[in-house]
């Protein structure tokens, strides 16, 4: 058991649903050297003035566990987690930039969310003959979010790309500590657009967790209907998209038409197509009718009906699957090194998905299939997508079909002047959004830490770029699909 | 595939009536708008968008005027890769400090006459961002804003009914 070994002696502090331990700096360190062994996965590492946190994760228990390990630095500075253990070091850098806490040994301590005024930024090196360099970003030629990329190139092959990123960083955890509850809802709903019921589902998780209430089982069923509509929209438009950056438009305007309808009934049923700001903190702001449930009825049955053909259409048309098999592959150590979940792990060998591997209501109770692929390669990422499109719409109808009857939302406790903390993992239609909070005595936010699925896949893009063309480089970032607001926040 | 193309021809098209513009977006454009599009528009309007820090709710909706509902080029209004060949610049976000340099760049490599709109109630007025050290505020802390479309994020069709009052108001 890596995860209790390492706590042993510690100091526990009051979190739920899973421990926080305070610990030494020996302790610390020893942490750190297990997720480099591997025999842990990092979930997350953030800050607040004056301490260090450190979250966990051991996969190989059954059921997965999560720890998390706190440090304090009073002199400012904290033995570097990233020194042992790579996916650590932009979070570090991170942690360098937003709280002044230095990591001791840090492999790299450039800034990272902070781009200051006017200082340059050294990128990493690759020189030789034929080496040039082709900045992009971070105003791209498309309508999509603004980061830097700075490839370093030989002819048409890629030899090193490195991510520049943070220009989205609008201070959103700045702004959550000291707002209530209500309007910090709405903020996190607004970390990542696109994920926006998966964030608010973390953060009214770890609310309710903190406040030891437990949203009602119709609520639980609401929300992961709302949680797979959304899945279903990003999913359908990406597999999409990434055939367009393949030139072959069709597939786009056909997914384009399924997206518009997922997003049209959402509308319908819950009254916003992105469904912001429709999970409330014990529960669901909007409950289903029975006309919602004939809408969402006739949405799977027109998307079931549909969507095998285009899957045929993207599978036997040859020029596309010559653009898209065996480009950009994310090797399977890596994405296990990096812990990188959603379909971009579950395309190279990593079975990880939260509603299995830590489930909470109502996939506790539902049985569905975990698709898994090893190819790693562009190809993979859409085949997880189209068999999860699959699994969607079977787990929307299953949830329908036993919905339970009651409230819609529990009513929250008094609060006694005591502060409370509280702790989630979601299955965001990218992978597993984290979410920490730690509430004052008067039942404010104190401190929030949100981690986006993408702190550990925008390093393993640099990585799967490698040694493709240029040109390339659309496919594979789409597959991707990593978010830049989530990830800068 | 052949069967796909096919259903394109036998179908009937998806698109749906235009919305027409909007009154009160109408009387929001300033004098100046209407002399310079008169000349300039006609009935093309060439946008860049630019993201100056959208949580990206914005930017989902601003690609769905492009699927086969909305069909966004049949007005001819279409986004262009070039703010160089833009006539519009679309900002969506609280503009972040770490954008402003991109914002402005953006907008100076726009040739005149040029037009900003912003989309988006962060775009309009930093929305509930407006406290944040980390933001400038709604467009206008730097660009003035020809035209704001609230929402959060704006509905396509909103969207689109703003775009078709800088049209409409280009014609006049």
């Amino acid at each position: 058991m890596p995860l209790t070994h390492l706590i042993a002696d510690q100091y526990p502090v009051t979190t739920a649903p899973w421990p926080r331990f305070r610990v030494d700096r020996e302790s610390w360190s020893r942490a750190a050297q297990t997720l480099a062994s591997g025999e842990v996965s990092l979930v997350s590492l953030w800050a607040e003035p004056g301490q260090v946190h450190l979250a966990l994760l051991d996969e190989a228990a059954s059921p997965a566990e999560i720890a998390i390990l706190s440090l304090a630095c009073p002199e400012g500075h904290f033995p570097s987690v990233g020194a042992h253990h790579a996916p650590a070091i932009r979070l570090e850098r991170t942690i360098r930039d937003l709280f002044g806490l230095e990591p001791a040994g840090a492999p790299d301590i450039r800034p990272w969310l902070d781009h200051g005024q006017g200082a340059s930024y050294r990128f990493l090196g690759a020189e030789g003959p034929g080496l040039h360099q082709v900045p992009v970003g971070p105003v791209h030629a498309g309508i999509i979010e603004p980061g830097h990329f700075r490839f370093t190139v030989h002819g048409e092959t890629v030899v090193r790309l490195e991510e520049r990123l943070g220009y989205v960083h609008r201070g959103l955890e700045g702004l959550l500590a000291g707002a209530p509850l209500d309007r910090a809802i709405r903020l996190a709903g607004r970390a990542s657009g696109d994920s926006t019921v998966a964030y608010a589902l973390a953060f009214a998780r770890a609310a309710e967790a903190a406040l030891g209430i437990e949203a009602p089982a119709r609520a639980a069923s609401i929300r992961a209907v709302m949680a797979e509509l959304e899945r279903l929209a990003n999913h359908l438009g990406d597999i999409g998209a990434i055939a367009n950056d393949a030139a072959f438009a069709l597939m786009l305007a056909h997914c384009g038409i399924l997206r518009e309808r997922v997003l049209r009934t959402a509308d319908e049923v819950f009254g916003h197509r992105l469904m912001m700001d429709r999970i409330a903190i014990g529960g669901v702001a909007t409950d289903l009718t029975g006309a919602g449930l004939r809408h969402i009825r006739a949405l799977t049955t027109y998307v079931r009906r549909y969507f095998p053909g285009l899957v045929q259409l993207y599978d036997r048309t040859a020029s596309l699957q010559d653009r898209t098999v065996g480009t950009g592959i994310a090797k399977p150590d890596l994405v296990r090194r990096f812990a990188a979940g959603g379909f971009i792990g579950r395309a190279s060998c990593r079975a990880f998905d939260v509603r299995r591997a830590l489930p909470y209501p109502p996939y506790d109770r539902l049985a569905f299939e975990m698709p898994v692929r090893g190819e790693g390669d562009v190809n993979a990422r859409v085949w997880i997508r189209i068999l999860e499109v699959e699994q969607s719409l079977a787990l929307i109808d299953r949830i329908l079909e036993r919905l339970p009857d009651g409230p819609v939302a529990t009513s929250l406790p008094a609060i006694d002047g005591t502060g409370r903390e509280g702790v989630a993992l979601v299955e965001g239609f990218r992978g597993d959004i984290f979410a920490w909070l730690s509430l004052d005595g008067e039942g404010r936010v104190a401190r929030c830490h949100l981690r986006d699925p993408s702190w550990f896949q925008w390093p393993l893009l640099e990585a799967a770029i490698e040694g493709n063309i240029l040109a390339d480089f659309p496919l594979c970032n789409k597959s991707f699909n990593c978010s830049y607001a989530g990830h800068d926040l | 595939m052949r069967k796909e193309l096919f259903a394109g021809l036998v179908l009937p098209p998806l698109t749906e009536a235009s919305p027409g513009a909007d009154d009160a977006l109408l009387a929001a454009l300033g004098p100046e708008f209407e002399r310079a599009t008169r000349r300039r528009l006609g009935r093309s309007l060439a946008i860049r968008e630019v993201d100056a820090g959208s949580c990206n709710g914005c930017e989902l909706e601003i690609h769905a005027l492009g699927n086969a509902f909305y069909d966004l080029e049949r007005f001819g209004i279409r986004f262009v890769a070039s703010p160089r060949h833009a006539d519009l610049l679309l900002v969506t976000g609280p503009v972040t400090r770490h954008m402003r340099e991109a914002l402005e760049r953006t907008w100076t490599a726009v040739p005149a006459p040029k037009w900003v709109v912003a989309a988006g109630n962060c775009a309009c007025d930093g929305g509930l961002f407006q406290e944040s050290p980390a933001c400038l505020g709604g467009v206008d802390a730097i660009l003035k804003a020809d035209l704001r479309i609230k929402g959060c994020p704006p509905r396509p069709v909103e969207l689109l009914r703003g775009l078709l009052t800088l049209l409409e108001a280009a014609q006049r």
